[in-house]
């Protein structure tokens, strides 16, 4: 039974690992896609609708199979093709984050969208009137603010993230839930250890609330709220 | 052209792995006791001994890989492991896709339902439910013989999937490998109820000729170099010795 | 690219039996989970502390673990507990417990029933006090205001909120592949995978399909919302 247990919580370790890892992926596709949405220019806005739409529209499950199996044999056909005899392996790791990253980029675009478009306009052109080119603009005036706006979508969205590393399960990555299947298939006992994992999730998503709440009000300090 | 992009596609990907000289990645599904199991959280058992004693032969060191058994042929052709040393069959089907070397063991599969029940030939088993493993041999067998009588055959991802609904009582039995299911079933507490039921499977159409290592096509120099190792573990005893550690017979078969 | 595999008779059988099940599971789940969820959701904004607690407690957890691990529990776990065993061949309830199709619908439908019903309570919770004291002064019974003023009005602003989870459970259905013997277009483009070895077209196939059926969801909703939220539209002139 111990080892078991021990598995299991390295198996924690590693879907902390993973869901961090591709939470930062999803924030810089997140802003790219913003970004793209927001810029008026057709190639951008289509390409950033299309990712989103797309994305939104398939299974998490059906897309991380996908990218896990088709991804490395196109990508060994690629080298192949290119000349090369490397072969590349992308360990389930790797690719748990960067399709995690992937499908949650998506989620997080519409966030962000959101968020941008929250802040008054009025701002950006004030920026501009003092010089402020758009790096500065960004980072000193949008970026602030629009951190209030885009955290409840944001928390809700990094919630489904750390639940969707479960799926990872599925493609071999061993974290939590595949050290959980193993464990219950061997020694005949699956309520016990799968009730363990979701003991464990809940512990995740509890700590994360409580930490996201502690950002949240220290990001809406001097916003004031109408009484009912 | 293509050496530009071939250079930029190495580049950006220095963080994955490449394929190193001197490890061997060798798949294992760790779900097969007494073939392939964990204790203690190692992966252990018959094909894995095998496999340390020939990387031993051949000079390398063995990394072992887990991989569920459906996939197990993607992955390898994918490029994610070298060989597969986990059980499994050599069978024309499997052959019109990846190689093999020669067998390092060949045991027969036979049917286990409850002892009480009378099973005289496929066709008794009209009406229950079979568990099976998934893109295994003992799948396809069932699939022939079994699902054409009226039999209901249910797939399952691991074979101690199918023990744990055995145990719960969703399935009436399994298909499996005579040793295997003594190994991982019949010898336990759980198993007490169930039996192996008529003859030794032996047909080749569904079974193949026995277990060997699975390697990509084109790899004539590792396959050679593992077939040398196979002969030299037989003929010098430590094949025995593995052999021993785990059954009471020869499982290297006819 | 061997698309041609896919349009094979027993291949298009095996997608057409994965998508008849993918979608019975959904509605199913989906019925299910509605009716749960609005007594639930009257639960949770009633007047009785210890229900409302329960209730609480009941979607925060299932709100706070996977889908994935609900599944197992159900189906692998439930299975496990020898009451369970020693009744499920007899006892009416517990019969349906050894089918795998009934285990998969009960985890999705409590899913989605917790989702639901902090949806729906949240919209009840913003009924405009105004309208909640008319009805008062009316006259109107506890019951008869709910009834009559403020489950038409939160269930219709739920609208937009519920197509999200809708299309999620879509997507949610795909777990049922972890299950087996349940065949969705998930688990169908799997076996064609291990079958064929085309990982791209089975799974771009399966990806297709879902698009599609999402597009159709989303489409009804608009379609709907157009009707019943025309109240809340901006003015068109």
């Amino acid at each position: 039974m111990n080892a078991y247990v021990s598995a299991i919580l390295q198996g924690a370790v590693l879907t902390v690992g993973v869901s961090v890892s591709a939470l930062l992926v999803a924030i810089v596709l997140g802003l790219l896609g913003a970004g793209a949405k927001l810029s008026g220019r057709p190639v951008w806005v289509g390409l950033g609708t299309a990712y989103t739409t797309v994305i939104r529209g398939i299974p998490d499950l059906v897309l991380m199979l996908l990218i896990f199996y088709g991804g490395t044999i196109g990508l060994n056909n690629a080298l192949e093709w290119m000349g090369s005899e490397a072969t590349v392996d992308i360990n389930p790791f790797t690719a748990g984050v960067l399709t995690l990253g992937f499908i949650y980029g998506a989620y997080m675009t519409e966030t962000f969208r959101g968020a941008m478009l929250a802040i008054p306009k009025g701002q950006a052109e004030a920026a501009w009137a003092f010089g402020m080119g758009r790096t500065q603009t960004f980072v000193r005036i949008t970026a602030p603010q629009m951190v209030r706006y885009a955290l409840p979508g944001f928390t809700n969205n990094w919630l489904v993230l750390i639940k969707a590393t479960a799926l990872v399960s599925l493609i071999g990555l061993q974290e939590m839930t595949y050290a959980a299947k193993q464990a219950s298939a061997a020694t005949r006992s699956p309520f016990v250890f799968f009730l363990f994992t979701a003991g464990l999730f809940l512990v995740y998503t509890t700590v994360s609330l409580y930490a996201l709440r502690r950002l949240n009000a220290h990001f809406s300090l001097g916003t004031k709220r109408g009484t009912l | 052209m293509k050496k530009l992009l071939l250079a930029v596609v190495l580049g950006a990907l220095s963080t994955a792995s490449f394929a190193q000289g001197k490890d061997l990645k060798v798949a294992i599904d760790p779900t097969y006791e007494p073939f392939t199991y964990k204790a203690d959280g190692k992966p252990t058992g018959f094909d894995v001994d095998i496999a340390s004693a020939l990387c031993e032969q051949i000079k390398r060191k063995c990394v072992f890989i887990e991989q569920s058994w459906d996939s197990m042929i993607p992955g390898l052709m994918a490029r994610k492991y070298e060989v597969i040393i986990s059980s499994m069959s050599v069978t024309e089907d499997r052959l019109k896709q990846i190689d093999f070397t020669n067998k390092y063991y060949n045991t027969p599969s036979r049917v286990v339902t409850k002892k009480a029940f009378n099973y005289t030939g496929p066709a008794s088993l009209k009406g229950k439910k079979i568990g099976v493993l998934k893109a295994s041999t003992q799948e396809k067998y069932a699939m022939g013989e079994l699902k054409t009588v009226g039999v209901d055959v249910v797939p399952y991802e691991a074979q101690d999937q199918v023990y744990l609904d055995i145990r719960a009582g969703r399935l009436d039995g399994t298909v499996a490998d005579h040793v295997e299911v003594t190994g991982g079933f019949l010898s336990k507490p759980e198993g007490k109820d169930y039996e192996l039921k008529g003859d030794d499977l032996y047909i080749p159409k569904y079974f193949g000729i026995g277990a060997g290592i699975g390697l990509r096509k084109g790899q004539d120099a590792l396959k050679n170099e593992l077939n040398t190792a196979i002969k030299t573990i037989r003929d010098n005893g430590t094949y025995k010795k593995i052999n021993d550690k785990y059954f009471k017979f020869d499982v290297y078969g006819k | 690219m061997n698309f041609a595999v896919l349009f094979e008779p027993q291949n298009i059988a095996l997608f057409g039996t994965g998508i008849a099940t993918t979608l019975t599971l959904l509605f199913a789940s989906l019925a299910v989970g509605a009716v749960m969820a609005l007594v639930f959701a009257l639960l949770l904004t009633g007047p009785w502390a210890l229900l409302r607690w329960l209730v609480g407690a009941y979607t925060y957890v299932i709100r706070g673990t996977p889908l994935l691990i609900q599944v197992y529990l159900i189906y692998y776990g439930l299975g496990q507990l020898e009451w369970i065993q020693a009744r499920w061949d007899s006892v009416w309830p517990w019969t349906h417990f050894k089918e795998p199709f009934f285990c998969a619908l009960l985890a999705f439908a409590l899913n989605t029933a917790a989702y639901t019903a902090e949806m729906l309570a949240g919209a009840i919770r913003e009924t405009s006090a105004g309208e909640i004291e008319a009805a008062q002064a009316y006259g109107m019974s506890r019951f008869q205001v709910m009834l009559r003023v403020v489950l038409p009005s939160a269930l219709r602003r739920t609208l937009p909120a519920y197509s999200n989870e809708v299309v999620m459970m879509l997507h949610a259905t795909s777990l049922a592949s972890a299950v087996p013997s349940m065949v969705d277009v998930t688990a169908a483009a799997s076996s064609i995978y291990s079958q064929y070895y085309l990982p791209f077209e089975a799974y771009l196939a399966a990806a297709a399909i879902y698009l599609v059926a999402s597009f159709c969801l989303i489409g009804l909703f608009k379609v709907s919302e157009r009707r019943l939220l025309a109240y809340l539209a901006p003015r068109a002139h």
